[in-house]
């Protein structure tokens, strides 16, 4: 279908609205009109192709699918707490994904009944059906690992990675024949089947601390089988689109992985944690006995300093505790305590997570510092106050050449005079590795929820 | 045009969307990945269009179950996608206010910089 003149400069409006908004998206003064930017790109597209579709007789079909959509999307993304955030990314992600599956296939249905299969749109259905089955089978386990319905630790068997390989291979020897020999319908569902299949394998070795690589990852695959959709369809606003978030999610994949100080490939393919067993007997064997602490003796000890660091890690968001240590750092700054906030590139679950809770509790953004900036200070902190945070302050990371997490880069909160660890237990954090950290003879460890805990110590701190 | 000629002006308007993508994305502040791969993710919802124009050509019982569920997913990709990463740029907000009022009623002893 050739688009008229008209319709053609509004795809143009889109794509720049679309690439204004990710430019506006770079700096937190202007992201969210960014966002805004970018959904009256999407609201004027959807107005053109509603206008170009008005005289079918499908809108029956076509109407409660988006009213549905829109309730479901709308209210589900309202209500979810903000420590859910990560795993809505990725199941939105996954819809999209899903869509660009579907539309290629139901595609590939109408050419091969037409006889107009023709190799020209044949490799673009394939390429945006395996993308799109990928990236749909690939979210949910994200999802599903992120949500704990299923164990967040790297699942690994024997030899995966050749499996892995066979499939692809397969896949993609099915999907040449499919585009040049014959366009068998029944073989094309064998092809998605397997293309869902080698999505879930792809992500059930990685685990929990890498997934935020993972759904950048396979936030820009949908782009990209948004993309080859719009080959299909002959529709250059979706290329347009597509393209940009390929591009885009390769970048932010390799930055967010180059954070973590670790190679996509690394992350990809080294079932993170598999060497877990040694590295834990290590820490074990170098550990001696943890010391357990009670708010009554912290409460002096924060109440009396000079300098306190925060350092907030998952833990935190999952006890929701960031108002409770807002409050405990407003009634320190009463009593003359400077209050840091120690920000950890790969904090929480993804990049910026404790950046957007403590904004929410409104804490002063100077107050937060980026790890480069806050390392320097440790040594003259007289308290560093760990809430929920592990592997980022494990000092494994620099010592222990045999650790799963060595080389990444941590806060040094083992250098300040006393370390408070807000837990909730003796676990490990995601990367599933002891923390020789916990055993500092400097090292206090105050036990329990991280929110009851902090509100405690704010009315402890409040008598002294 | 022929199909050669659509095939060639998609690759066209592919690579140069590719270049801007990449030129897009350098330097941006640790604290912004998340809120921009949320971004980028309602901005691939636009697949919702791609099956709005299968949707208004089906024809047949399963093409309409596949339109349907197409529309629906692309649906949810557009409406949540954008629904989330509005709330998360909506807690950078009050950020700019936040650093006015410290500036101006700074903590009484909070001298040690």
């Amino acid at each position: 279908m050739q688009p008229s003149a008209l319709t053609t400069l509004g795809y143009l409006v889109t794509a720049v609205a679309f690439m204004f908004g990710i430019q506006l998206l770079r700096s937190p003064a202007t992201a969210r009109q960014g966002n805004r930017i970018a959904a009256v790109g999407m609201l004027l597209v959807l107005g053109i192709t509603a206008a170009l579709i008005h005289n079918t007789g499908n809108w029956p079909l076509i109407i409660p699918p988006i009213v549905i959509g829109t309730a479901i999307g709308a209210v589900s993304a309202r209500l979810v707490r903000m420590t859910a955030m990560p795993q809505m990314v990725a199941l939105f992600n996954g819809m999209g994904g899903g869509s660009a599956a579907l539309i290629a296939a139901q595609d590939f249905r109408t050419a091969v009944a037409s006889g107009t299969a023709h190799p020209y749109i044949t490799w673009a259905i394939m390429v945006s059906c395996f993308i799109g089955s990928l990236s749909i089978a690939g979210s949910m386990v994200a999802f599903a690992k992120l949500q704990e319905l299923m164990p967040g630790r790297p699942l690994t068997y024997r030899l995966q990675s050749v499996v892995n390989g066979l499939l692809l291979l397969v896949i993609v020897a099915i999907g040449i024949y499919l585009i040049v020999v014959d366009q068998n319908l029944a073989l094309f569902a064998v092809y998605i089947v397997l293309s869902l299949i080698l999505g879930v394998l792809f992500v059930v070795p990685i685990g929990g601390a890498d997934m935020p690589v993972i759904i950048s990852l396979l936030n820009s695959f949908t782009g990209l089988a948004a993309a080859s959709t719009g080959f299909v369809l002959s529709n250059d606003v979706l290329i347009v689109s597509g393209a940009l978030v390929g591009a885009s999610g390769t970048i932010l994949t390799l930055a967010m992985s180059k954070a973590m100080n670790r190679s996509l490939f690394n992350v990809l393919f080294s079932g993170f944690g598999s060497s877990v067993e040694s590295a834990g007997t290590a820490a074990g064997a170098e550990g001696g006995a943890i010391h357990p602490t009670t708010v009554e003796d912290l409460a002096p000890l924060l109440a009396f300093a000079q300098l306190v660091i925060f350092v907030p890690g998952y833990g935190m968001a999952v006890a929701r505790a960031q108002h409770e240590v807002k409050d405990l750092a407003d009634e320190l700054e009463k009593r003359g305590v400077t209050v840091e906030y120690a920000i950890h590139p790969v904090a929480g679950r993804m990049p910026g997570h404790m950046n957007v809770l403590l904004a929410e509790a409104n804490v002063p953004y100077p107050q937060l510092k980026e790890m480069d900036a806050v390392n320097g200070d440790f040594p003259r902190a007289d308290v560093a106050v760990v809430i929920g945070a592990n592997d980022v302050v494990n000092p494994a990371a620099r010592t222990q050449t045999n650790s799963p997490i060595f080389g990444m880069p941590i806060l040094n909160a083992d250098e300040a005079k006393t370390v408070v660890v807000l837990k909730r237990s003796m676990a490990t954090g995601f990367a599933g590795v002891d923390n020789p950290l916990f055993y500092k003879p400097n090292t206090l460890m105050l036990f329990g929820d991280a929110r009851t805990s902090v509100a405690a110590l704010v009315a402890e701190v409040k008598k002294q | 045009m022929s199909p050669e000629q659509t095939l060639a002006l998609g690759a066209f308007i592919f690579a140069l969307a590719v270049f801007v993508g990449f030129l897009l994305i350098s330097k941006v502040p640790t604290m912004l990945h998340t809120p921009l791969m949320s971004g980028t993710n309602f901005i691939h919802g636009i697949v919702l269009v791609g099956a709005l124009t299968v949707a208004a050509s089906a024809n047949d019982t399963l093409g309409y179950i596949i339109a349907i569920a197409a529309v629906l997913l692309g649906t949810l990709n557009v409406v949540g996608g954008w629904v989330v990463t509005d709330r998360m740029l909506q807690m950078f907000r009050r950020r700019p206010a936040a650093d006015v009022h410290k500036a101006e009623t700074p903590p009484p002893t909070t001298t040690d910089h």
